[in-house]
């Protein structure tokens, strides 16, 4: 295996009874990539990306993260990889401090090492919360924010972002973004997010993937698949009319 | 292993915090308060026609008093305690959308469950002791009479057996929780299961073995074996019910002088005769003797409903939605 590919996958298939949730999936991701994985809802997003976590068992196909399989070595491809879910949920009654630190606990980092790191990753997400104040007021940015910052606490490799914007103000959505880029820049972290906000992909992506029905039908960096797609040179389209199509060929 | 300790932590946390668990604490205090009470002073009139009491500090927990004794009123009401303390641990989580995020954690996944059980346990230890040490306390301002060491045995034995009986009761209301979303399915499922073995077991052993050990008046006159076969398969039914081997274990182990679990009309001529004749506690080690098959029994279920909640769990599917 290339040791620049953080994440592959062959063949990699999840079937729910009848329904093909993922089909043949082969894909790979290489290190400090941001690979913007779109589709809409439905497609298998979240299967693929429950797969590669190794909390979900595929029924068919290989998969490799950072050099794991995760059906085979789960603990090691979650000491590495960070996983915010949509719609994340934390322990209301605990302070965003607790539940830092006790996601830290379950990481096996002692609490003299967590307790620095936690003010660090807090404020890398800009969030000051008063320490009295409890998880459960806050507003959803600030629970998006936390969720990042979760992620960060283990230093992971790679980061698996489930919907990181939905539902936040514009504002909110721009720091979001920025915070992913310089996750990418910075710390050199492999970010795998899907999204249904396409012009915040087309901002921030260096590749993107589209899945339709389970099946990928659309990998690479934007300028190609346009080039490709529709025929029009470099900085004459929106990624909008790129997926339209797409998914308008999938339809048919 | 540290994963287990640390999810076991934070559920402690949780359940200390929690307004049922003081709702818990003041019903304990209320009954043991009002058993030692009850019983404190009852005890006299008891002793009466009883040439040389032995173990009266146990009595403190067999006696029942004008109303219930304590162990009677563990064996009806200890299950809801472990139910109240278990029914919602994992889909508490799912419906907070904590699970995921707790499941993508490099913890294995039984780590969680382990550390809710253990937690569960630990306030039942706390708890039954709480009341032992309570009634205890009572009785030896009420009553003057110290403890011997073989009491403290017993009683110790007691408080074992217990956390095993409501141990069973927190691994079936995990269990729900696991299968069940909903948290007030899952309560439900236990109380009815709650319901089930410990009030109809009991009658519906009664109901079965008079279909398939039918006795009339005339044919028992004549032929004693049916009478006997009956009551045999009434037994086995009932032992069903983990309240009956509760109730059946504990009695034997609080009671010096009973000595065996059977029913009168089940038990050998010797049994018979050493009931009637001699009045004398048995030892330890033979209460332990007669009652080793029920604490085999109760451990064994619990380890059963434990082990399916498992493998219920590890099936799952953890989404986030």
């Amino acid at each position: 295996m290339n040791e620049q590919t953080v994440i592959e996958t062959q063949d990699l298939t999840k079937v729910y009874g009848e329904q093909v949730a993922v089909g043949h999936l082969t894909l790979k991701i290489y290190h400090g990539e941001i690979f913007g994985f779109l589709g809409p809802n439905g497609a298998g997003k979240t299967t693929t990306l429950l797969m590669l976590l190794g909390l979900s068992e595929p029924t068919s196909g290989k998969a490799w993260v950072c050099g794991f399989d995760p059906t085979r070595e789960p603990l090691k491809v979650k000491r590495v990889v960070g996983y915010l879910p949509e719609n994340v949920g934390f322990y209301d009654d605990m302070n965003a401090f607790q539940n830092l630190q006790f996601i830290g606990r379950l990481n096996g980092i002692p609490d003299d090492v967590s307790l620095p790191k936690i003010e660090e990753v807090l404020n890398l997400v800009n969030l000051n919360p008063e320490p009295k104040k409890k998880v459960g007021e806050f507003s959803r940015g600030m629970r998006q924010r936390l969720g990042i910052a979760e992620v960060l606490l283990k230093d992971p490799q790679v980061v698996f972002l489930d919907e990181p914007t939905l539902g936040l103000d514009p504002d909110g959505s721009h720091q979001m973004l920025e915070l992913i880029q310089s996750l990418s820049r910075d710390k050199k972290i492999t970010v795998f997010f899907s999204s249904h906000l396409l012009d915040q992909v087309q901002k921030i992506s260096t590749r993107i993937g589209i899945m339709l029905k389970g099946t990928m039908v659309a990998v690479g960096r934007i300028e190609d698949l346009v080039k490709e797609k529709l025929g029009l040179e470099e900085g004459r389209y929106t990624l909008e009319e790129l997926y339209m199509k797409y998914f308008k060929e999938g339809q048919s | 292993m540290k994963g287990i300790f640390t999810i076991c932590r934070k559920e402690l946390a949780d359940h200390f915090s929690s307004t049922r668990f003081i709702l818990l604490f003041y019903l304990i205090l209320m009954v043991s308060l009002v058993t030692a009470f009850m019983v404190g002073t009852g005890l006299r009139d008891e002793l009466k026609d009883v040439a040389k009491p032995t173990f009266v500090f146990l009595l403190l927990f067999t006696s029942s008093g004008k109303l219930f004794s304590l162990i009677q009123f563990i064996a009806i009401f200890g299950p809801l305690l472990g139910i109240v303390l278990g029914f919602d641990s994992v889909n508490r989580e799912r419906s907070a959308r904590t699970l995921s995020k707790l499941a993508s954690q490099p913890i294995y996944r039984d780590y969680i469950i382990n550390g809710k059980f253990l937690a569960g346990l630990i306030i039942i230890v706390i708890m039954l002791l709480a009341i032992v040490l309570m009634i205890s306390g009572l009785g030896l301002l009420l009553i003057g009479v110290v403890p011997g060491p073989e009491d403290i045995w017993r009683l110790f034995i007691y408080l074992v057996i217990s956390v095993f009986y409501i141990g069973f009761w927190l691994g079936i209301s995990i269990l729900f929780s696991v299968a069940f979303r909903s948290m007030a399915t899952s309560a439900l499922a236990s109380i009815a299961c709650w319901i089930f073995f410990s009030f109809f077991v009991a009658l519906g052993a009664s109901v079965v073995s008079d279909a398939i050990a039918p006795v009339d008046q005339t044919a028992a006159s004549q032929n004693p074996e049916l009478l006997i076969h009956h009551e045999q398969v009434r037994k086995v039914i009932s032992l069903v019910s983990p309240m009956t081997l509760y109730s059946e274990a504990t009695t034997i182990i609080l009671d010096p002088l009973r000595k065996t679990t059977q029913s009168l009309l089940l038990m050998g001529p010797f049994e018979r005769l050493s009931i009637s004749r001699f009045q004398n506690p048995l030892p330890l080690s033979e209460s332990i003797y007669i009652v080793f098959p029920h604490l085999i029994s109760l451990i064994a279920i619990t380890l059963v409903c434990f082990a399916i909640s498992y493998a219920v769990f590890m099936r799952q599917e953890i989404r986030s939605t």
